[in-house]
């Protein structure tokens, strides 16, 4: 499969190491292969032909940074312009009206409506304290409206009663009359998958958007979807202009270029991503996130920036140069952890770092997180400096003394020791595998996530 | 005419009709969809009247592919098949989901073939969609319940939402027809109100269905105690509907591998057969999928849904060329009866927008 486009521009990027800008050749190459990853990501062809063209105009002459190849700064750039054809930053769910206030949820046939409404249902009711009505207007699918009342009631919500052989017009009618009687906040309505080309149904979906003047029209759609995303996108937003749209799914391993694609189409914004089955699994989208999902990479780009501003670029090449000898010590491990401190959070330090999948469980065994390592930053520097360079002499009666000197324990002492040993071993071990690029980034490209978040 | 209008756009040479591109920035205003953009007549509503039997899919698969075919149409009008022409018949072959490296093999071909050479639309178009045609060819094989397998067993399996409960009726249905005597179980005891789903299309199709006591019930429990029941009362076929799972969810998958076990305790051949339903638009994941549900459930064929939609389904010439599994049949509509075989010449020329 596809492996990281980071990996792959950097190859065709070594041989220009040394110069200082990008020429209008190197580029065209690198676009060659930004557009293989765009298309494998399920980016429709279009978009994918804008946004190739929006870089190539960007990259052209561009200076590269002494301490980023290029390679990783074209992909810096196509980034960019990926998160901001996305829509820059994150976009709430704007629920500013009068109540009770009408979200429409719409889509293709199992994109995931039903389970999407029970899932914003839950989230109105316990973050935001709504009450809130879910309606399902789904006269077609069987037992369409049970699973929703199945739903709500997992949800804590209340659900339309259902009235058998009422059309879904008079449902939403009805939910609409209920809740202004009843005094929600907000009205789901859930209506049954329909095919963009489908006039009939998009005709009675368009009826009951005029009947209920939902404040938010959402486009419900999967992260699977392939080239059609736009063909669907457009089709549903002329007849019914999207407000939004949801992307499900994203606990899969497609790469979501769809989102990109039904963005351009519609300009409607992202507003939150389905992340499972269970109705908890619903996320806020972040641009910059899904802009990495779609090139196929962790956050080499954040990674990038950051290590730009703060890693000592001589300081971190003479550790590369300390590991490859085996001489990493404990005082060059305090060290990074200072450094990593400067970094500011873990959180997602690994999912960042290309092609280190293999290594992240193990990595995600040792456990580590910020607060752990302040605390070890705090141990080692209790340490003599004998005790930091040859950490096999502490015995029993030092570790006493380092843990009363840092205020911690004999058992975190331990702890601390067991997994700087892991980690030189796993130092090592990564070494052997020429992780070069990694190395560059010092000891903090190693550290885990704090805990099993996606890479995105 | 949404493909026409941006591969003309793109392509600039052939763009007289194509509005400028809008640029993604412009996403950020909401967009004024243009008046004069109608609804194209190849996405017309489907007629009152139902069409036969082939009509059906053709009239879905056309819709489907009626943009491509349009598109190649202006490609390819009496034109040199030089490298220009041979990248925008890649471009369109990447926007029907056939993905890259597909879209370049046949290119390939045809390059080798036919390079230089002043075709016309018609000559392009029966050539592309034989082209294709050969690949799904190895591929078409309907699935047939072997009577002296019975109860011949057919689990079914998929991504979530993809067509697993609706494709068991349409199956049901189908083979009640052929006189053969069909019951259900509902393996998904997971997502709420799918037991009931399948008891409506029980109903609809005359099959009795196997539920779980309670939901959250054990699937593999569910479904052996089916098997056994069915080997007792003489059931012919019995299909096995499971929960929806992404394939890179190890433990669900794990979950169906249990599945085939507890059936292979009863019975040494069950399943008889693995059915993957795959949702026509999906796009380069399906790759994934299939590999993945392949490897850890021994998936012996596919279901292509939702062909009556816009979505050209052409991944499964990517899939035909890659894993050559069994394409068993379509499915085209949320009715009993929109199930049809699967016809690599038809689908080949409908993609390419050639009438079958
Ligand atoms: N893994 C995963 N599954 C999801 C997600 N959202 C929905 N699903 C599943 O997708 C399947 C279809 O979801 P539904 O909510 O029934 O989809 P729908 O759009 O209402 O379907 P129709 O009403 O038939 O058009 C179910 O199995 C859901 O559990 C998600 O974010 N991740
Ligand atoms: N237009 C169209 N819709 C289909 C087709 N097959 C299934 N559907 C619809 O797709 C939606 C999902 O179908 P299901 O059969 O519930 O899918 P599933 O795989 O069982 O879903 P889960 O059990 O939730 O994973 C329903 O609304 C079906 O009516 C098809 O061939 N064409
Ligand atoms: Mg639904
Ligand atoms: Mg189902």
């Amino acid at each position: 499969m596809f492996e990281a486009l980071g990996n792959r521009l950097t190859g065709i990027f070594d041989r220009l190491r040394r110069r200082g800008a990008l020429s209008e050749a190197d580029v065209s190459e690198a676009l060659r292969e930004v557009r293989v990853a765009l298309l494998e990501a399920d980016v429709a062809l279009p978009v994918v032909k804008d946004l190739i063209a929006k870089v190539r105009e960007r990259a052209v002459g561009a200076e590269v940074i002494r301490s980023v190849q290029p390679g990783q700064q074209v992909v810096k750039i196509v980034h960019d312009a990926l998160t901001e054809a996305l829509g820059g930053t994150t976009t709430r769910l704007d629920l500013n009206a009068p109540a009770p206030v009408a979200i429409l949820m719409v889509g293709l046939q199992g994109s995931g409506k039903t389970t999407t409404t029970a899932k914003i249902a839950l989230r109105l009711r316990t973050r935001e304290r709504k009450k809130v009505l879910v309606a399902s207007l789904d006269t077609r699918r069987p037992a369409a409206q049970q699973q929703l009342a199945v739903l709500a009631e997992q949800a804590g919500v209340a659900s339309l009663p259902v009235v058998p052989g009422e059309d879904p017009l008079a449902i939403a009618a009805r939910a609409m009359d209920v809740a202004r009687r009843e005094l929600y906040d907000v009205v789901l309505l859930d209506t049954a998958g329909r095919l963009a080309i489908d006039e009939e149904l998009m005709a009675e979906v368009a009826a009951v958007k005029a009947a209920t003047k939902p404040h938010q029209t959402l486009l419900v759609v999967d992260a699977m979807t392939g080239q059609d995303a736009v063909n669907t996108a457009r089709a549903f937003h002329q007849r019914l202009t999207v407000s939004g749209i949801v992307m499900t799914r994203v606990d899969g391993d497609a790469r979501g270029g769809a989102a990109l694609s039904m963005r351009a189409v519609t300009g409607a914004p992202i507003v939150l991503l389905g992340a499972g089955e269970k109705l908890d699994a619903l996320e806020e989208f972040h641009p910059d996130r899904i802009a990495n999902r779609i090139l196929g990479m962790g956050d080499i780009v954040s990674l990038v920036e950051r290590a730009a501003e703060t890693i000592d670029r001589e300081e971190a090449e003479k550790l590369a140069a300390k590991l490859q000898k085996g001489g990493f010590d404990l005082e060059d491990y305090r060290k990074q952890l200072l450094q990593i401190g400067r970094m500011g959070s873990l959180q997602g330090m690994l999912g960042m770092l290309p092609g280190v999948g293999r290594i992240k469980q193990q990595l995600a065994e040792a456990n580590l997180d910020t607060a752990i390592l302040k605390r070890q930053a705090a141990i080692i520097s209790s340490m003599t400096m004998a005790e930091r360079r040859n950490p096999d002499i502490i015995k029993a009666s030092r570790k006493r003394r380092i843990a009363a000197g840092s205020g911690t324990t004999v058992q975190e002492v331990n702890r601390l020791l067991k997994q700087f040993d892991e980690i030189s071993a796993m130092m090592k071990r990564m070494n052997k595998l020429g992780q070069k690029g990694l190395m560059r980034g010092g000891l903090s490209a190693l550290l885990p996530g704090l805990s099993n978040r996606r890479p995105f | 005419m949404a493909l026409k209008d941006l591969l003309g756009r793109f392509a600039g040479r052939k763009a007289e009709s194509a509005p400028p591109p809008a640029p993604p920035e412009a996403a950020a205003q909401p967009p004024a969809p243009s008046a004069g953009e109608g609804v194209p007549a190849t996405t017309a509503p489907e007629p009152a009247a139902r069409p036969g039997f082939f009509g059906r899919l053709r009239a879905g698969l056309a819709r489907s592919a009626a943009r491509l075919g349009e598109s190649l149409g202006a490609l390819f009008a009496k034109r040199r098949l030089d490298e220009a022409a041979l990248e925008d018949l890649e471009e369109t072959l990447i926007a029907a989901d056939l993905g890259l490296a597909a879209s370049r093999r046949i290119v390939e071909r045809f390059r080798r073939t036919r390079f230089g050479r002043d075709v016309t639309e018609a000559e392009i178009r029966e050539a592309l969609a034989e082209e294709i045609a050969a690949i799904l060819a190895p591929v078409a094989k309907p699935l047939m319940p072997d009577p002296s397998r019975a109860p011949f067993t057919v689990l079914m399996v998929g991504v979530n939402g993809t067509g697993k409960t609706t494709t068991i009726g349409k199956l049901g249905a189908q083979w009640t027809a052929e006189g053969h005597r069909v019951a259900f179980a509902a393996g998904d005891t997971f997502r709420a109100a799918a037991v009931e789903q399948l008891q409506v299309w029980g109903s609809r199709t005359g099959c009795p269905v196997h539920a779980p006591q309670k939901p959250g019930a054990d699937a593999a429990g569910l479904a052996y105690e089916a098997l056994s029941r069915a080997k007792q009362d003489g059931t012919g076929i019995l299909l096995i509907d499971t929960a929806g799972r992404l394939h890179n969810k190890t433990a669900l998958m794990e979950e169906l591998r249990k599945i085939l076990r507890v059936l292979r305790r009863l019975d040494g051949t069950a399943p008889h057969a693995v059915v993957l339903t795959l949702d026509a638009t999906t796009g380069q994941n399906a790759i994934q999928q299939v590999k993945v549900f392949r490897e850890m459930v021994e998936v012996s064929g596919l279901i292509v849904t939702k062909l009556d939609g816009s979505a050209k389904g052409g991944v499964v010439v990517a899939l035909a060329e890659e894993f050559g599994l069994p394409v068993h049949a379509v499915g085209v509509g949320e009715r009993a009866e929109d199930l049809r075989p699967f016809d690599p010449r038809e689908f080949a020329r409908s993609l390419v927008g050639l009438e079958a």
